[in-house]
């Protein structure tokens, strides 16, 4: 499946304090172009910083972040241009309140590339259209193109966070980062998101998630990543990891969760 | 019931010396516009300077940027807060504007300038209530801090913050009696005008007064249903 030899993202010895308090030690991880990576691990483990490391929402106190060619970690790397190609979807959806869906998925194409439009020979009102166009198709690929003029806050929770992914979609990022999407969802609408995160899986997408759904970490998941005390305790393909945990604090997680 | 009738009569003829007569309510009536308008134009700077300041603040704590500014509006706010506003009006006034006649702008340039340092925490408060997420969700996508500012937090902090900053021109249009100090014509200063003509103190202050009640109470009653319209919306939005 992976014909390209350098990984899509090279995390080296990655740390992150807060303060005097070590989240993260020392964390070495590749991730290949297409890989489904599942992050699992007790509440507090570091899960959420590891993956904001990822996209320089938190900054590391200590080590790289290599993403393709360039060095997130770098001061002089321009972090936004690098974020234009990892989206990421939170646990509390963080649709922006002001703004209906369909400018939810809209603002940042139009805001980033909206710019450039003028010198590949566009008028901006074509490349609005465009936008528009491309908005309408996602929002119609999960069914919620009568949604397209309503604002977040009349949506439920699993409406919101299958907008929250398409609009990370709309930049056509080249990884996906989930930090447990499905977490703050009533039960009967966590199928709906899971369902979505499988399509874009199937699809090929490269998808780092963390997740309390061990379901879907079995079914989707290349490698399954247990992460405990600020370190990589265990990782491994989903059947051997699963079936036949080597680490007791896995195990013993498992227990619980299973 | 001679006596008693002595007595209306008499508290009609003060009342038409003080408001009628010589049509001096037009008196009352401009002297009211130019309060309204120099707590209108007033609440316009300081809205502006402190959307500005609370934005500073907010980006500075979030991104350690703007440390500069950060420490400029520091000082600003320190120094309009501790010192009396008609101080700061005799300053402006008859040294910084000297050379300007027009006192009504004067008036609510110095009131701006003031209320600015009161609104910076209105709009603190606005800013601080935008939830952390939206600025994450902008920033994930590749927007920068100043793009997700502009399209999204900014919105989100007035929209907040609008019935205090409603509130705070209803402060201005009372607070603002004091440009009379420098002779600036507001309506606070009308009844000092009445009485040098028609020697009747009473009557040119209650009138003044009676119309700065009902127009504050006409506002209050306007900020209760923004307030309602907001909290309504506010349900709708999950509560927050
Ligand atoms: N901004 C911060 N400042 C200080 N401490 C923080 C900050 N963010 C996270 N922490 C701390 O870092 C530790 C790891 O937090 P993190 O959110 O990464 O855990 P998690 O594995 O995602 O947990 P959960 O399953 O509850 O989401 C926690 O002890 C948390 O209190
Ligand atoms: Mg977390």
């Amino acid at each position: 499946m992976d014909n390209n030899s350098t990984p899509l993202i090279q995390v080296k010895n990655l740390s992150k304090s807060f303060g005097t308090n070590l989240i993260l030690n020392d964390i070495s991880m590749d991730i290949n172009k297409g890989e489904k990576v599942v992050v699992i691990g007790p509440s507090g483990s570091g899960k959420s910083t590891f993956l904001r490391c990822l996209n320089l929402l938190e900054t590391p106190t200590g080590g790289d972040i290599l993403f393709g060619d360039a060095n997130l970690t770098d001061p002089k790397t321009n972090i936004n241009l690098h974020r234009q190609n990892m989206g990421m979807v939170f646990q509390q959806f963080n649709l922006f309140n002001n703004k209906t869906v369909l400018q939810n998925i809209m603002l940042a194409p139009m805001t980033i590339y909206g710019k450039n439009a003028k010198k590949s020979g566009k008028s901006k009102k074509q490349y609005e259209e465009e936008c528009r166009e491309k908005a309408m198709s996602l929002l119609k690929r999960i069914g919620l193109e009568d949604k397209a003029d309503v604002y977040p806050s009349t949506l439920s929770g699993g409406q919101k966070q299958r907008i929250a992914i398409v609009r990370a979609l709309a930049m056509e990022p080249d990884v996906m980062l989930f930090d447990e999407p499905t977490s703050a969802l009533d039960p009967e609408m966590v199928g709906e998101v899971l369902d979505l995160m499988k399509e874009l899986a199937e699809e090929g997408m490269t998808m780092v998630v963390v997740t309390h759904e061990m379901g879907f970490a079995k079914e989707v998941a290349d490698r399954v990543v247990f992460m405990c005390d600020g370190i990589i305790a265990e990782e491994g393909a989903p059947n051997e990891f699963f079936s036949n945990p080597k680490n007791p604090r896995l195990a013993q997680f498992l227990q619980k969760v299973l | 019931m001679e006596v008693l009738r002595d007595f209306f009569i008499k508290l009609w003829e003060r009342f038409d010396r003080s408001f009628l007569e010589q049509d001096r309510w037009k008196m009352y009536f401009e002297g009211l516009g130019n309060t309204l308008i120099i707590a209108l134009i007033a609440t316009i700077i300081g809205t502006t300077i402190g959307v500005i300041f609370a934005m500073i603040k907010y980006v500075n704590k979030r991104t350690g940027r703007l440390n500069i500014l950060n420490k400029i509006a520091n000082v600003y706010i320190t120094i309009i807060r501790g010192t009396p506003v008609v101080l700061q009006l005799m300053i402006l006034y008859f040294i910084v504007f000297s050379g300007w006649d027009n006192g009504i702008l004067i008036g609510a340039i110095t009131f701006g300038l003031n209320s600015g340092a009161y609104v910076a925490e209105i709009a603190r408060a606005g800013f601080e209530s935008v939830d952390d997420g939206q600025m994450e969700a902008g920033r994930s996508l590749g927007m920068s801090t100043a793009q997700t500012m502009f399209h999204i937090i900014i919105p989100q902090a007035i929209r907040n913050c609008l019935p205090p900053l409603f509130n705070e021109f209803i402060t201005l249009v009372k607070e603002t009696a004091i440009v009379g100090y420098v002779g600036i014509m507001d309506l606070g200063k009308i009844p000092g005008l009445i009485q040098s003509r028609t020697f009747d103190y009473l009557f040119p202050l209650l009138i003044a007064a009676i119309l700065y009640l009902v127009v504050v109470m006409i506002l209050t009653k306007i900020l209760h249903i923004i307030e309602k319209h907001f909290s309504k919306s506010d349900r709708r939005n999950g509560g927050k």
